[in-house]
């Protein structure tokens, strides 16, 4: 579903990815993990298209079309769906009319008319249900006023209403409290399905608790410096991250 | 800042979509002010002596008035010898009915979207059409009359209603209230009349629509609407001009009177033309409009959504003189490319409980300038009086501004007066964020712009919130690239 090759961002000119590698199939959950700074987030950014970074070399295969060459909007309708480390408030445009017009806009580029108001209503009650989500919240203007949990919880909601074929979560569980973190891993593993694929970037081992992922990658001054199963998830936890970038500088340095 | 750039290039690209001109023969006044021109429209229009006397005492206070200097923009030298005061389409004495209306006219109309055979017309909505200094055609004018409402051009008044144009015109805009009121006492050629008789509810809404067509003329004219106790009307005006290399002057004067438990809302859908993107041409929109809740309980309500003109300079405002009484001001003022805004409103509290609320909305793009500025004055007999306004300022682009000027005056310390202001920009972060859920940038603006203005929208009647809303995506159509 998405091939990633020799990926290389800058940030003003700043080198950021320096030759990201990885792949994702339909039915997996990979967690990208690191120390702060290691690229992560950068890497949910230049996937869903943020124009501020600039790919300098490497390519990106989305459903086998070149994703770097699309605009965000077509990623997105594409099934790219970034669930943003810090939802962004848009005061006045309210979540339902904001969701309708998204769901409309990835419908049509598929071909299909938008759904009528009644179908509408069925689906967001339902995924509202799914994903625990306040009913008066759908009402209100876009993330305005939400709480930390409240905008995170309403990134899930989307993702379920919006059906993506792969989910970048950035950081979804930094700043929720144990029952909030507990709400939305439960939606996640509802909304998994062999037909989607999630990547989840997150700093703590903890979120991997609930969401067990396929595969887990550590990312490291630009670069995945390791790759392994779930289990390597709980080493970090144990280790820390200071071993991997001992043993990131001696092979830099043995190169 | 790509986008930033994207969007105020886009912004200044896009085109008046009303700039044509109709090709027709005209009855045009030489250019120049003087008495002979004031006594010269008065004869035309076959007006009585007292008019003619109110409007030479007009002329006089224009004289001895300056032009303003406490604006937030540099008002340009406006030569008041170089304009023609009256100009009129070449035709024979009165039209009997639409057929006798020259069919260059009506199409213009059409044009324009406003057609006036009453079998096209928009239902429940009847229409005065103004071209240049005369009313064209009024619509619906003898459904309306079975239930006692006067809806005609205000020359007709003058004609056939002249106790109530006598009794009413400058009582609430006197002849000298600023210079271009005065001016436009003095040279005023036509404009709407609206009488609502006691306990009548207006079944549709009455409008006016103003097209500025002939080149070097003004516009002046005079709108009176009088709701009589207990009655209620929804009035709106729309107006558009072409396209021209020179500015064009429109000081219109709008009088509303609402006695005792009646309700006026008027709103207005303002689109003259803006001038180009380097600001050459366009209309100066200088209009007084005052409106008084002369009978207690009684309401009025401006609306306004301003997105053309070079210059819109007014500010609709509610004496508050019945007790229990309520103004309100609704407005949406969008400035782009060179453009200006100088608007806002007065609401002056004299009765008991009166209360009035204010909600502006500017959207400033380009390098266009958007000042709010307001007065709430509460009189020492104003117990209770309370007040509410909100002014929010909305930025695309970083070449644009946005001004608020409030001025609260109270005289009575059981009072109420809150004033909020806040100023956004539509950042980046926001289109990046509807982007990444598959929604263009252009109709991330528009989804964005269409939340900011939904309060003002709101307010108006169905149908032209609706146009309100299309005109408003028109005008900042592309603003992403």
């Amino acid at each position: 579903m998405l091939i990633i090759k020799n990926l290389h961002a800058e940030v003003e000119e700043k080198q950021i990815l320096k030759g990201i590698n990885l792949q994702v199939n339909k039915g997996e959950v990979h967690a990208i993990m690191g120390p702060n700074g290691s690229g992560k987030s950068s890497l949910a950014s230049v996937l869903a298209g943020r124009e501020t970074f600039h790919v300098t070399q490497g390519e990106v295969k989305f459903h086998d079309k070149d994703l770097l060459d699309m605009s965000p909007e077509d990623r997105a309708r594409e099934g790219l769906f970034l669930a943003f480390q810090y939802p962004i408030e848009i005061p006045g445009v309210s979540n339902v009319n904001f969701l309708k017009t998204a769901l409309a806009e990835i419908r049509g580029y598929r071909g299909l008319p938008p759904l009528d108001a009644k179908e509408f209503l069925r689906l967001s009650r339902e995924k509202q249900k799914l994903v625990e989500f306040d009913a008066q919240l759908v009402n209100r203007s876009l993330n305005e006023g939400f709480s930390g949990g409240e905008k995170k919880r309403n990134e899930i909601f989307q993702l379920a209403m919006l059906e993506p074929s792969l989910s970048i979560l950035d950081e979804t569980d930094s700043g929720l409290d144990i029952d909030a973190l507990r709400i939305v891993s439960q939606g996640v593993n509802k909304l998994r399905s062999k037909d989607n694929a999630f990547i989840i970037i997150t700093h703590y081992q903890r979120l991997l608790e609930y969401i067990v992922p396929d595969f887990v990658h550590v990312l490291y001054n630009g670069r995945i410096v390791r790759s392994g199963t779930k289990e390597l998830a709980l080493e970090l936890e144990e280790k820390g991250y200071d071993w991997l970038k001992e043993e990131a500088r001696e092979k830099a340095e043995t190169i | 800042m790509g986008n930033d750039n994207e969007i105020i290039d886009n912004i200044a690209n896009k085109e008046y979509e009303f700039g044509f001109v109709t090709d027709i023969e005209m009855d045009i006044l030489p250019a120049g002010l003087n008495e002979d021109t004031i006594r010269y429209i008065s004869e035309k229009k076959k007006e009585p002596e007292w008019l003619l006397e109110w409007r030479l005492k007009g002329f006089q206070a224009f004289r001895k008035q300056k032009l303003p200097e406490w604006q937030n923009f540099t008002l340009p030298p406006i030569d008041f010898q170089k304009i023609s005061y009256y100009a009129a389409p070449r035709n024979k004495k009165k039209y009997n009915s639409l057929d006798e209306v020259d069919p260059e006219l009506l199409a213009t109309f059409e044009k324009l979207g406003i057609p006036l055979s009453e079998q096209k017309a928009l239902a429940g909505v009847a229409v005065d059409a103004v071209f240049d200094s005369i009313s064209v055609a009024t619509t619906y004018k003898d459904k309306l009359k079975e239930l006692g409402i006067i809806f005609c051009s205000f020359g007709e008044a003058v004609q056939e209603h002249p106790e109530l144009v006598k009794k009413y015109v400058g009582s609430v805009v006197p002849h000298s209230d600023n210079i271009f009121a005065a001016l436009n006492a003095a040279v005023f050629s036509d404009g709407s009349f609206v009488y609502i008789p006691k306990g009548v509810r207006c079944p549709m809404e009455l409008s006016t629509y103003f097209r500025i067509n002939t080149e070097n003329t003004g516009q002046f004219e005079r709108t009176l609407i009088i709701a009589d106790e207990g009655s209620y009307v929804s009035y709106l005006e729309g107006c558009t001009a072409p396209m021209r290399d020179e500015n064009q002057l429109h000081a219109a004067v709008v009088e509303l009177i609402a006695l005792g438990n009646a309700e006026i809302k008027y709103s207005t859908v303002q689109n003259w033309y803006p001038g180009d993107k380097d600001g050459k041409g366009g209309i100066y929109n200088f209009v007084t409009k005052r409106g008084i809740c002369k009978g207690d309980n009684a309401k009025i309500s401006w609306t306004q959504v301003e997105t053309g003109s070079a210059i819109t300079w007014k500010y609709p405002s509610v004496i508050l003189q019945g007790d229990n009484s309520i103004g309100e001001f609704y407005s949406v003022a969008v400035t782009r490319n060179r453009q200006i805004a100088d608007t806002g409103t007065k609401m002056h509290h004299i009765g008991r409980n009166t209360r009035s609320r204010i909600i502006s909305k500017g959207i400033s793009a380009g390098e266009g300038q958007n000042s709010y500025r307001g007065l709430v004055q509460v009189g020492p007999k104003a117990d209770e009086a309370r007040n509410f306004t909100q002014c929010d300022s909305l930025l695309i682009g970083d070449r644009c501004g946005a001004h608020t000027f409030p001025y609260i005056e109270s005289k009575n310390n059981t009072a109420t007066v809150e004033h909020e202001a806040t100023t956004s920009k539509i950042g980046e972060d926001q289109i990046f964020y509807l982007n990444a859920r598959g929604i263009d940038s252009e109709k991330a603006v528009a989804l964005i712009i269409n939340g900011y203005v939904r309060e003002v929208l709101n307010q108006l009647p169905m149908e032209f919130a609706v146009e309100a809303q299309k005109l408003l995506s028109i005008t900042l159509e592309g603003s992403v690239g």
